[in-house]
């Protein structure tokens, strides 16, 4: 019997999100600007619940709607990764927005809507829905990029980000028609199976594969189609930086990774050198770049890239390994950045925000504790153990050692020194240099709470690192079973 | 006693200390500043007991490691927190435990700023340390290993002299630069072997041609730490601006770290890759000896004069290893644990000059026998002890180094033997120019000598170096059941592998 009416279970969680979504927009259309807070609170609590209704599913693998939604163990993990980052990301929001004067309801349910269009690319099983998905996030991150829109930069940030956005939307477009058009078919099963049965690879097909990589490398600013991101990052509003520093880049890895292994997967000798080419790229200008910033949420941007360029190393890889190596990365990854936003959104004196490097001197002394959380972060971000990051970092060098690429690995670990001097640079500034400003004292409970949460995840994670290394071994085996 | 786990208690008693000072240390009042300091030296104290219980508890005729301890961390990966000792590493563990209480009163008076943040990175070093020793998992070693790069850096960072931060970004990157390569030949071993845990590793045989690659891997790690010339530039630097209890545990602990890594991975693991690169660890070992013994002649910087000499010493370290008998390796642990000693005694000693004057320049000071005779007697005995003078613990490293390596290459025990006389000259010349002459600098004549607290410091100290001088024996016995272990599983792995590399050119 065929389903006339598509099993709507596999896509709870976005059902659940979308519906929310608009009710809380409803709201918020009757209720005005003065129910942003009342609106955000319950975006953190529907994230959640779409979290929880996410981690119902087990690790099998079910294929719905016509074959262009996938759900499997894979797809559990990066969701609630996604979630839990977006949730954080909207409670960091409040006391900036408000302070602002942007505290608009629309806000929360942006990103809401965004955060939507993230769970799709991590689903698409099809480069319809991926596209689909795709463009339901980044309409979101175009506006609340320039949300501040009477600020010059926040409105440059929000156009050049939707100008280069279109542009990489178009490669992906294009190289989309072209597999279609070499492979007959959109789907990613049918992609796999072609292949799987020793289909001869065109070289049309390839083109079309290079093209939606570069589309897709865009989305993850991996060099060499990071420049929009330092100007992006710099304009936004400081809690959009944060945002699209964090859920965003989990969902184009998600994305970047399931088309690479699941249609792609048999086409590993074609795609590993672009992969790592891109790799290698990344960390370098990602470590290197950073070195002369000086303003704090540049310097991000570039550590970004540089992190993208790591989690690409396991990727390259092509394994299984690769992939949980990747996971375990993004996971981690998102607990530092989100962390260190925290820190640069508590930044600010007499109510004005600090967003330059120097403005850090001698927080040491000026607020220990804001200090030593950032220096958590910093030290983390750098790799050096027993941080959360070294472990992110070992098990992606580890899948380029098993796999052979030793060349990778070992530009890997060597820009990961020039990385670590920008890095503990930062911590040279908190706590070798004299203070200069100082800084206000964490008044924001949602602010404190994330940054006691994320410091001491990071700086704990040793203890019971088994429930996320293993939870990342299950979701990339779902990945290889499917 | 062997159903409680005294290694992890060791270890990480400093952090309960930590904890302590976190919680009911709050505020700058002298009153906070003073249990601070009380409950730092108590926590080393107690540490210190717990590593002498280490001691007592070791049988020394047994090789193999003891007290181990072993519990799931990440089982999934073959990862395990597994804690041992054997007689490779059980002194270093009491030779940290030993010279930290000395460090945290060596800061006693002259840390001032920022006390609280001074001993929490003093405590975090020790368990990081002690836990390095203790590790039988390779990332359990490499996060102590890697880790204490944070305390080290912000001890140099935030209290030392002018040129501190060049000196703590020198220290950390040079030093990051060599592990990352260490971790990458880790990363490969657990590929092979299926897991991180040493004592299996140790058993596993790896191809000659990958163990030349892991080897100078781990060799790049281990060589900056010890450090060996060409690598070595980044310790006069870190000595020289370090606060005098930074210096005091770089010299006595870190460099150990090095050889540590030397006798523990490279030789045991790496047996093929180790016989082929024993020249080369010679040749840059024999440089150091005398390039470097050379440049402490040289030196204006008192600290600076140490670390160069530093280097010399370890260079007799890697020397002594590498000749891969009985002696050489026990003379290089012996004089390991004697440089700890007595190294970290002359920095004390510079260290005492320097909170009364406030400047490591040799020229500045002259005649302090005079207005100090404490201070020159313990200076000097230190000064024989560096040099080593027979009846001190200097002497019986160096000896048992130079036999050793006479067996293996005579040419090598030559040159190294030059060293020591240069070792002489410039340690005596230092000796000569601040102690002797004549006192008429009118701020030396006003400096007063040694307090109370300083000679408690350095009355540990004396005995030590006088007990390992004159009675040897109750370190060498503790070491040599496993070095003899070492030695055999170095030589069956090779002639292993000499036997299969033979049967293949036969079977061609």
């Amino acid at each position: 019997m065929t389903a006339v009416f598509p099993d709507i279970w596999p896509a709870l969680p976005e059902i659940f999100l979308a519906v929310a979504g608009m009710a809380l927009l409803l709201i918020g259309v009757f209720r005005g600007d003065g129910f942003t807070r009342p609106i955000s609170y319950l975006t953190v609590v529907v994230m959640l619940l779409a979290a929880v209704l996410a981690m119902g599913y087990g690790a099998g693998r079910v294929v719905t709607f016509n074959g262009l939604f996938v759900m499997d163990g894979f797809g559990v993990f990066m969701k609630v990764l996604v979630l839990v980052s977006a949730a954080l990301s909207v409670i960091l929001s409040l006391g900036f927005n408000e302070r602002e004067g942007i505290a608009r309801f629309e806000f929360p349910v942006l990103m809401l809507f965004a955060t939507l269009g993230m769970l799709m690319m991590i689903s698409a099983n099809d480069l319809i829905s991926l596209y689909v998905g795709l463009e339901t996030q980044s309409l979101a991150l175009y506006v609340i990029a320039a949300f501040r829109r009477d600020h010059a930069k926040s409105s440059e940030a929000g156009l050049k980000y939707f100008v280069l956005g279109s542009l990489s939307s178009g490669m992906l477009l294009y190289g989309s028609s072209l597999v279609y058009g070499f492979a007959g078919t959109t789907s990613f099963d049918k992609v796999a199976a072609l292949f799987a049965g020793g289909a001869h690879v065109s070289t049309g097909l390839v083109i079309g594969l290079v093209f939606v990589l570069a589309g897709l490398a865009f989305k993850l600013s991996a060099a060499p189609f990071h420049m929009w991101s330092p100007d992006v990052y710099e304009g936004a509003p400081t809690p959009v930086t944060a945002f699209f520093a964090a859920a965003p880049k989990v969902a184009a890895v998600a994305l970047f990774t399931r088309v690479l292994i699941e249609p792609f997967g048999h086409l590993t000798a074609q795609w590993h050198q672009i992969l790592v080419a891109t790799a290698i790229l990344s960390m370098v200008i990602g470590s290197f770049a950073a070195i002369m910033q000086t303003n704090i949420k540049r310097l991000m941007a570039y550590s970004s890239i540089g992190h993208v360029g790591y989690a690409l190393v396991g990727l390259s890889a092509g394994t299984q390994d690769g992939v949980r190596g990747v996971l375990i990365y993004m996971a981690l990854y998102i607990a530092m950045n989100i962390g260190a936003f925290a820190v640069i959104l508590s930044m600010k004196a007499k109510g004005v925000m600090l967003e330059e490097i120097k403005d850090f001197a001698g927080l040491s002394k000026t607020s220990p504790m804001l200090a030593a959380t950032m220096a958590i972060f910093m030290f983390s971000m750098a790799g050096i153990p027993p941080m959360a990051g070294f472990f992110g970092k070992l098990y992606v060098f580890l899948a380029a050692v098993a796999a052979g690429d030793y060349a990778l690995a070992v530009i890997g670990v060597l820009t990961s020194v020039v990385g670590a001097y920008y890095y503990l640079r930062i911590i040279k500034i908190m706590y070798f240099d004299e203070p200069v400003v100082v800084v206000d004292k964490v008044d924001d409970d949602g602010m404190t709470g994330i940054l006691v949460v994320t410091s001491l995840f990071t700086l704990l994670f040793f203890v019971a690192p088994a429930p996320i290394l293993n939870g990342a071994a299950i979701a990339a085996a779902a990945l290889f079973a499917g | 006693m062997a159903s409680w786990p005294l290694l992890s208690f060791t270890t990480f008693l400093p952090l309960v200390g930590v904890a302590l000072i976190l919680l009911f240390c709050r505020g700058t009042s002298p009153d906070v500043v003073r249990n601070v300091r009380y409950i730092a030296l108590w926590t080393t104290l107690v540490t210190f007991v717990l590593t002498l219980f280490i001691w007592i508890n070791f049988d020394a005729r047994n090789p193999g490691y003891q007290m181990v301890e072993k519990a799931a961390w990440i089982p999934d990966f073959g990862i395990s927190y597994h804690m041992g000792v054997d007689g490779i590493s059980v002194l270093f563990v009491v030779l940290s435990g030993f010279l930290m209480p000395l460090c945290i009163l060596a800061g006693w008076e002259s840390v001032q700023t920022r006390v609280k943040e001074y001993m929490i990175a003093f405590l975090a070093l020790e368990t990081l340390m002690i836990g390095m020793f203790c590790a039988l998992d390779f990332v359990l070693f490499y996060m102590f290993f890697e880790g204490v790069l944070i305390p080290m850096f912000l001890i140099i960072g935030i209290w030392g002299g002018p040129r501190r931060v060049y000196a703590a970004f020198k220290f950390f990157l040079y030093t990051l630069l060599g592990s990352v390569l260490m971790l990458l030949a880790i990363l490969a071993m657990y590929y092979v072997a299926g897991t991180t845990d040493i004592p299996t590793i140790t058993a596993t045989q790896f191809p000659r041609g990958m163990q030349m690659w892991l080897w100078l891997a781990f060799f790049a790690s281990f060589a900056v730490k010890v450090p060996m010339w060409p690598v070595h530039t980044w310790l006069p630097d870190a000595h020289v601006e370090a606060p005098t209890a930074g210096s005091v545990i770089l010299a006595g602990v870190l460099l150990k770290m090095g050889g540590y890594g030397f006798l523990r991975f490279n030789i045991p693991i790496l047996p093929e890759a180790t016989e082929y690169f024993a020249p080369l660890v010679y040749t840059l070992s024999v440089v150091a000896v005398i390039y470097t013994s050379l440049v402490a002649l040289a030196q204006e910087d008192m600290k600076k004069l140490i670390a160069y000499s530093s280097v010399a010493h370890m260079g007799f370290v890697t020397i002594g290893m590498f000749a891969l008998n009985q002696q050489g390796i026990e003379g290089s642990i012996f004089q390991m644990l004697s440089h700890g000693v007595v190294s970290g005694a002359l920095f004390l000693c510079v260290g005492v000059v320097y909170d009364r004057l406030h400047t490591r320049e040799i020229a500045r000071y002259g005649g302090l026998v005079k207005n100090m005779p404490k201070y020159a007697v313990v200076f000097l005995f230190m000064t024989m002890a560096s040099v080593g003078l027979p009846g001190t613990a200097g002497f019986v490293g160096e000896f048992l180094v130079l036999l050793g390596v006479f067996r293996d290459n005579t040419w090598v025990a030559a040159l190294a033997a030059t060293g020591m006389v240069l070792g002489a000259a410039y340690a005596l010349w230092l000796y000569r120019r601040v102690v002797y002459g004549k006192l008429v600098k009118p701020d030396v004549k006003a400096m007063f000598d040694m307090n109370g607290r300083e000679v408690a410091t350095f009355i540990p100290l004396v005995l030590v170096v006088l007990w390992m001088g004159v009675y040897p024996s109750s370190f060498l016995n503790m070491t040599s059941a496993s070095v003899e272990h070492l030695i055999q599983t170095y030589q069956t792995k090779l002639a292993a592998s000499h036997a299969a590399s033979g049967v293949s050119v036969a079977a061609r």
